[in-house]
C-alpha cells in the first residue's frame, strides 16, 4: 500500500516538473522553429528572469507571483533588443552561418553572466518566504509542494494559450507561416523582421514567467541558468527542434525520468537517466519525438 | 596525388612548391616560438605561454573535426578528462610513466570516439552538438561519482624530484614549454599532412555536401569517424600533458563544459578550417582570459567574463569566418 503511494507520489512530483520544465523550454523551441536558431543563451534569459522577479520583491516587498506580469514584459523587451542587436546581425552572414549563432549566443550568454556577477556578486540568494513558498498541498497522502503546483498550472495554461495563439490569431499565423516559408511570407504583407523580433520577444517573455516560477522555490545565483540550459537543450532536442507540442511532452518525460532516477540512482546521478533516455531516443529517432525531418 | 591524372602536371608542380613553401614558414614559426624561453624569464609569463601552446595544439585537433569535417563538437572535454585522468591514475596508482598514460589516454580516447561516433554521426547540426553536450556531461557526473578514481576530490600527483621521466618540474616551467611546443607542432604538421591527402579532400567535400560527397563514393561516415578519432587522441594527449603540468586535477578542473568551448573558441576566431586560425585564436584568446583574470577578475568580479562574452559575441558578428578569413580578404581586397 506505501509502496503504491510512494509511485504515486514520484510520478505526481515528476510530473509537476515536467511542466515546469516544458515551460523553461518552450520560449526555446518556439524561436527555433520559427528561423532555426539555437539560443544558447537561453540559461542565462532564465537567469534575468529570476534576478528580476528577486529585484521586483526586494525593492517592493510584494510577492513574486504578483512580479510575474512585470517580469514577462522585461523579458520581452530583452528578447526584442536581443533580436534587433545581434540575432539580426548573425542571420546576415553567409560564411558558417550555423557557427555564428551559436557563437554569437555564447558570447551573449558568458555577457549576460559576467554583467549579473559583477552587479549582483555571486553570491546564491533567495527570496525567502512567500504566500506560496516552502507551503505544500497535502491531497489522499500525496505531497506537492505549491510553487511547483502553481508553476504546473502555469504552464498548462501557457501551453493551452499557446495553442489558441497559432491557431486563432493572426500573428500566430503569420509566425506559422513565416516559420514554412520564409522568403513567401513578403508577398502577401508580412514584415519578416517585424515576426522574428515578436518571436523572440515571445520566446524570451515565456522563459522569463519560467524563471519568475522559479524564483519562488530556487537559489538565484549567476550560474542559475546553466543549470536548467542543459535540461532545455534536452528537452526541446528530444520533443524536436520546432514543436511546441513536442516541447509539452518531452518536458514530461524528463521530469517523470528525473524523479524516478532519483529514487533508483544516487540523488548525485539524477540527471543521467535524462540524460541516456535523451540519447536513446535520438539514436532511434534523429529529429527528436515530434521533429520535422 | 591521386588527383594528379585530371590535372595538369605544371597545377601539380605548383602545388607541390606551395606546400613546400607552407612547410617551411611552419617550420620557421616553430623555431622562432622555440627561442621565446631566452626572452621570458616571468614565470607568470612562462605559465601563460605554455596554456596558449597547449589551447593551440587542443583547438587543432579539434579543428581537425569541427573545422574541416564541418561537425561542431561541444563535448571535446570529455577526451581531455580521459586523458587527464589515465595520465594521472596510471601514474599515482601504478607508477606508470605519464609519457605512457598519456599515449594510452589518447588510444582510449579514440576508442570511445569510435564507439559513440557510430550513433552520433546520424544525427544533424544542432542535433548533434547538443548530444556531445550532453555525453560529455554524463561523463563528467560519472567521474565525480566514480571513488576508483577519486571521486569529486580527483587525484593529486604526488610530489616528486624534477625529471623528465615523470615530467614533473617544480623549479622551471620552460620543459612545459618544449612538451607544449612539440604538442603544437605535432597537431598542426599532422593537420598539414591530411588536410592534402585523399582525407582531406574528403573531409572538406563532406563538409560542403554530403550528399554530394556520397555521391562522388567518399563514404561520409568512414570519412568522420576517422577525423573523430584522430581528433580524440590529440585531445586525450593534450588532457595528459594538462594533468602533468597542474600536478592536480578534479573532473571540474578537466571535464567541465568550459573546456570544450576553450577548444572550440579558438579555432572559431582564428578562422575554422584554416591551418593557422587555431594558432592565431589561442594566442589572442587564452592570454586575454589569464591577464584579465588576474587583474580584472579578483575575487570572482565577472568583469572578466563578460569583456570575455562580448569579445566572442562581436567576433563571431563581424568576421564570420574568423581573423584568416579578413586577412584573406584584405588582401584579395588590396590586390584587386
Amino acid at each position: 500500500m506505501s509502496q503504491a503511494l510512494d509511485i504515486v507520489q514520484v510520478v505526481a512530483s515528476g510530473l509537476m516538473m515536467g511542466l515546469i520544465y516544458a515551460l523553461i523550454a518552450v520560449g526555446l523551441s518556439l524561436i527555433f522553429g520559427l528561423m532555426d536558431v539555437v539560443n544558447f543563451a537561453h540559461g542565462e534569459f532564465l537567469m534575468l528572469a529570476m534576478y528580476a522577479t528577486f529585484g521586483f520583491v526586494f525593492a517592493t516587498g510584494l510577492d513574486p507571483v504578483i512580479a510575474a506580469p512585470l517580469v514577462v514584459a522585461i523579458m520581452f523587451t530583452i528578447g526584442v533588443a536581443v533580436y534587433a542587436g545581434v540575432i539580426r546581425h548573425a542571420l546576415r552572414s553567409r560564411a558558417n552561418a550555423g557557427m555564428v549563432q551559436i557563437f554569437a549566443t555564447f558570447g551573449l550568454a558568458l555577457l549576460i553572466q559576467g554583467l549579473v556577477q559583477y552587479y549582483f556578486t555571486p553570491d546564491y540568494r533567495n527570496i525567502g518566504a512567500s504566500w506560496l513558498g516552502g507551503r505544500t498541498l497535502s491531497v489522499a497522502g500525496i505531497f506537492l509542494p505549491c510553487p511547483q503546483i502553481y508553476g504546473g498550472l502555469l504552464s498548462i495554461a501557457v501551453f493551452a494559450g499557446l495553442h489558441l495563439l497559432m491557431t486563432r490569431t493572426d500573428f500566430g499565423r503569420a509566425l506559422e507561416a513565416t516559420r514554412e516559408d520564409k522568403g513567401g511570407v513578403a508577398l502577401v504583407g508580412i514584415d519578416r523582421n517585424r515576426i522574428f523580433a515578436l518571436g523572440w520577444g515571445l520566446g524570451a517573455a515565456l522563459v522569463g514567467l519560467a524563471g519568475s516560477v522559479l524564483a519562488i522555490f530556487y537559489y538565484i545565483h549567476p550560474q542559475v541558468g546553466a543549470t536548467f540550459a542543459l535540461i532545455s537543450y534536452v528537452t526541446v532536442a528530444l520533443g524536436g527542434f520546432g514543436s511546441i507540442f513536442g516541447a509539452l511532452i518531452a518536458g514530461l518525460i524528463v521530469g517523470l525520468t528525473e524523479s524516478v532516477t532519483a529514487m533508483i540512482l544516487p540523488p548525485a546521478l539524477k540527471s543521467v537517466g535524462v540524460y541516456s533516455l535523451y540519447l536513446a531516443v535520438l539514436f532511434i529517432r534523429p529529429t527528436g519525438l515530434f521533429g520535422k525531418l | 596525388m591521386h588527383y594528379s591524372i585530371s590535372r595538369s602536371s605544371r597545377f601539380v608542380a605548383e602545388h607541390a612548391a606551395q606546400q613546400r613553401r607552407q612547410l617551411l614558414v611552419a617550420l620557421a614559426v616553430f623555431a622562432a616560438i622555440a627561442l621565446l624561453p631566452w626572452m621570458v624569464s616571468d614565470v607568470y609569463l612562462m605559465n601563460v605561454l605554455v596554456l596558449t601552446l597547449l589551447y593551440a595544439a587542443l583547438s587543432q585537433s579539434w579543428n581537425l573535426l569541427g573545422g574541416y569535417c564541418g561537425q561542431i563538437s561541444l563535448g571535446h572535454a570529455l577526451y581531455f578528462g580521459v586523458g587527464a585522468y589515465a595520465t594521472s591514475v596510471t601514474f599515482v596508482k601504478f607508477g606508470i610513466l605519464p609519457w605512457a598514460g598519456m599515449f594510452l589516454g589518447g588510444a582510449i580516447a579514440s576508442v570511445i570516439a569510435l564507439a559513440l561516433g557510430y550513433p552520433c554521426f546520424r544525427l544533424k547540426g544542432h542535433y548533434f552538438s547538443i548530444a556531445t553536450i550532453v555525453i560529455a556531461e554524463i561523463g563528467l557526473l560519472l567521474v565525480n561519482n566514480w571513488n576508483f578514481v577519486g571521486a569529486a576530490l580527483g587525484v593529486q600527483w604526488p610530489v616528486s624530484p624534477d625529471s623528465w621521466w615523470t615530467l614533473q618540474f617544480a623549479r622551471t616551467k620552460i620543459p612545459y614549454f618544449y612538451v607544449a611546443l612539440a604538442m603544437f607542432a605535432a597537431t598542426w604538421l599532422v593537420t598539414f599532412w591530411i588536410v592534402d591527402s585523399k582525407w582531406g579532400y574528403a573531409w572538406r567535400a563532406v563538409k560542403d555536401s554530403p550528399e554530394a560527397a556520397e555521391s562522388l563514393g567518399v563514404t561520409v561516415f568512414h570519412t568522420k569517424m576517422a577525423a573523430a578519432a584522430i581528433s580524440a587522441f590529440f585531445t586525450a594527449l593534450g588532457g595528459g600533458f594538462f594533468a602533468a603540468f597542474v600536478s592536480y586535477i578534479d573532473p571540474e578542473s578537466v571535464m567541465q563544459f568550459q573546456i570544450s568551448l576553450l577548444m572550440a573558441l579558438p579555432a572559431v576566431l582564428g578562422g575554422i578550417g584554416s591551418l593557422w586560425g587555431p594558432a592565431i585564436g589561442a594566442l589572442i584568446l587564452i592570454p586575454l582570459a589569464e591577464f584579465s583574470r588576474s587583474y580584472l577578475g579578483g575575487s570572482g568580479s565577472g568583469i572578466d567574463l563578460a569583456i570575455y562574452g562580448g569579445l566572442i559575441m562581436i567576433v563571431a558578428l563581424i568576421s564570420p569566418d574568423g581573423i584568416t578569413g579578413l586577412y584573406r580578404r584584405l588582401r584579395s581586397g588590396a590586390a584587386a
